[in-house]
């Protein structure tokens, strides 16, 4: 057997020096894991916010979308002519159209008899929404008059509705001041711009929201025939539709949502900044746990290196140093992070989820934090003269 | 044939320590002070010299200069071969390996046991398993009776215990050389008397030289020779210049 590998291997001196005095490396583990589970939530939060805001719009059954060039984002859509949607027809690869209101209404909780503002969504019961296999069965209860699903996984300030619609009761509230019976429920999900959703039909939207132009509409779903492409379709339309209109593939406007909470709003910055924050919090704490450590330890790499050692190789030892503490501290944020993303999941229904992105990209983020604290406090070795240690 | 005799001869006459003209000057323009005066000296294989002075004469500095740790201003000086004067400081660095050195305070490394603190001399050895640089440890663990204490940390060592781990390290990297700084002095009179002899003994079997610098006049009659040293120079066991 070759145990050749064997010559590599050398006393642990990093993880020696580090356990050495258990309390601190605790306190270093707290900080880094507290420097941690603050990038985790900013992060979290941040994308959750992106996450949510596009809910609806990944559901929606089209291959391009329609939309006012006034429009900023769903919580400020413009409307334009129903007529733009009916021209599109024109263009052979498309198959069928769909045309959807959309605005903030208020909704009365019929518990405490609250408002609270919803987005409410209006389409045609025979046009196909959302894709939802079971989501046609549900439109056609729409076809009566002031008649809506709601979304069962809006904030609970809407009421017990969920609760009250599965026991068989009768579910009746205000809309905007008119009367309505909820017919069924939906999973849609609350975003930083609507606590809460309802679809509705668009006889009953333009009865609940009558300034509303009935020849007006916000979004316009288009489904292309099988095979089409989407990007040239949507090239074509655009060259050839009047400009109060534009034409998006679907993922041009989940970008398009996106964009403007990333770009149009100061609450990307704001939760960047949080995590960016977090890292430089962690990088005082690694670097005041280093700088103390290679300090205390100054008389035993100078003998180190009377010994015959060489700097480079104390470099090493600090930076393993780095890494061990960027491991430890890392493990419990992640498994602290993974706690708070399901109590706030849990609490306020936001997709706040621990992907491989955010996972990889944090433990970058801890190891550049503890790797750069450990190079800075590098330059103090440099101080370790093997003579004065005579 | 007459080549490979001069060879041999060269090898024969080889110190492992050989001092001309060697001056120390400690700061700059008026606050310079000369701290070691034109000092020759010259230490053969397997030889224990022992250096004695006044504090401020000059002793460590002799010692740090000699062990690689300081630049060389002016003078010759020769260790293991190694002309220091010039020297980079990855040659000294290279030779210092070559070195094994005891301190007063002993610096062993706190975090790590004894038999840890005297591996780390034996893993500047190449070409050696893990294993095989912990088998040396033992080995000279053992050989300073410290058999029985290789898990323990030093703060649970005596004075000698830690002294003895102190020479096992120094002595397990193989050392051509042995600079000891006033390794007894922290220790009572029949341990530091045990720990020179126990010194002595390993270092005549390695053919290691020693240089030791000590004011402890219960050694002395233990040394091959003694050398005096006061304001930089370097004198004889009798007061006579070398």
């Amino acid at each position: 057997m070759n145990f050749s590998f064997l010559k590599f291997r050398k006393i642990p001196l990093a993880w020696l020096l580090l356990t050495r005095q258990p309390l601190r490396l605790i306190v270093a583990i707290a900080g880094i894991s507290f420097a941690g589970i603050l990038m985790f939530m900013q992060l979290g939060f941040r994308d959750g916010l992106f996450d949510t805001s596009v809910t609806i719009h990944k559901l929606l059954d089209a291959d391009l979308v329609l939309i006012s060039p006034r429009s900023k984002s769903s919580i400020s859509m413009s409307g334009f002519p129903r007529r733009r949607l009916i021209q599109t027809l024109a263009v052979e690869d498309v198959e069928k159209t769909a045309p959807v209101n959309l605005n903030y209404l208020l909704w009365r909780n019929p518990e405490n008899l609250k408002t609270r503002s919803i987005l409410a969504l209006g389409f045609n019961p025979s046009d196909s929404l959302l894709i939802d296999d079971g989501f046609s069965n549900k439109a056609y209860k729409l076809r009566n008059p002031s008649r809506v699903l709601f979304d069962k996984l809006s904030r609970p300030e809407f009421g017990p509705i969920e609760e009250w619609f599965l026991s068989d009761k009768k579910v009746e509230t205000e809309v905007a001041g008119k009367r309505v019976i909820v017919e069924g429920l939906v999973e849609l999900g609350p975003s930083f711009g609507a606590d809460g959703n309802l679809i509705t039909s668009r006889e009953t939207f333009l009865r609940l929201f009558p300034a509303n132009p009935p020849g007006s509409i916000e979004i316009g779903l288009v489904k292309l025939r099988k095979g089409s492409d989407p990007k040239l379709i949507s090239r074509i339309l655009n060259n050839s539709l009047p400009n109060d209109v534009r034409v998006l593939t679907k993922n041009q406007f989940i970008e398009f949502e996106k964009n403007y909470w990333k770009n149009s709003t100061a609450i990307g910055f704001i939760f960047s900044l949080g995590a960016l924050m977090g890292f430089v919090v962690g990088c005082v704490v690694v670097y005041q746990i280093l700088y103390s450590d290679v300090i205390d330890h100054l008389p035993e790499y100078a003998t180190l290196l009377a010994m015959g050692y060489r700097l480079k190789s104390l470099f090493f030892v600090v930076a393993r140093e780095g890494f061990l503490l960027a491991l430890f501290g890392y493990l419990p944020a992640y498994f602290s992070g993974q706690i708070l993303y399901s109590v706030i999941r849990n609490s306020t229904k936001l997709p706040i989820i621990m992907d491989a992105d955010k996972t990889i990209l944090i433990f970058v983020l801890v190891l550049v934090m503890c790797m750069g604290s450990a190079g800075i406090a590098m330059r103090k070795l440099v101080d370790a003269d093997p003579a004065e240690i005579f | 044939m007459a080549k490979r005799n001069t060879s041999k001869n060269n090898i024969k006459n080889e110190k492992t320590v050989s001092i001309n003209n060697l001056s120390h000057f400690y700061g700059e323009n008026e606050n310079k002070k000369q701290v070691l005066d034109n000092v020759n000296l010259k230490i053969d294989k397997g030889e224990l010299v022992l250096l004695k002075g006044p504090s401020g004469c000059g002793k460590t500095t002799l010692l740090t200069l000699i062990g690689a740790l300081r630049t060389c201003q002016s003078g010759d000086l020769t260790v293991l071969s190694n002309q220091l004067n010039g020297a980079s400081r990855k040659t000294r660095q290279i030779l210092r390996k070559s070195i094994g050195m005891i301190f007063q305070g002993h610096n062993l490394l706190r975090c790590l046991t004894a038999e840890q603190n005297v591996q780390m001399g034996a893993d500047l050895i190449k070409d050696l398993t893990y294993l095989q640089r912990r088998e040396i440890a033992r080995n000279w663990l053992s050989a300073v009776g410290l058999e029985d204490h290789h898990k323990k940390l030093p703060n649970n060592l005596s004075g000698g215990q830690k002294q003895r781990v102190a020479i096992a390290r120094a002595l397990s990297a193989n050392p051509k050389l042995l600079l000891a700084d006033e390794p007894t002095s922290a220790l009572d009179s029949v341990t530091g008397r045990e720990i020179v002899t126990l010194l002595r003994k390993l270092a005549k079997e390695q053919n290691c030289s020693v240089l030791m610098v000590t004011h402890d006049p219960r050694i002395s009659d233990m040394a091959d020779r003694i050398l005096n040293m006061e304001d930089g120079k370097i004198y004889g066991a009798h007061s006579e210049l070398i």
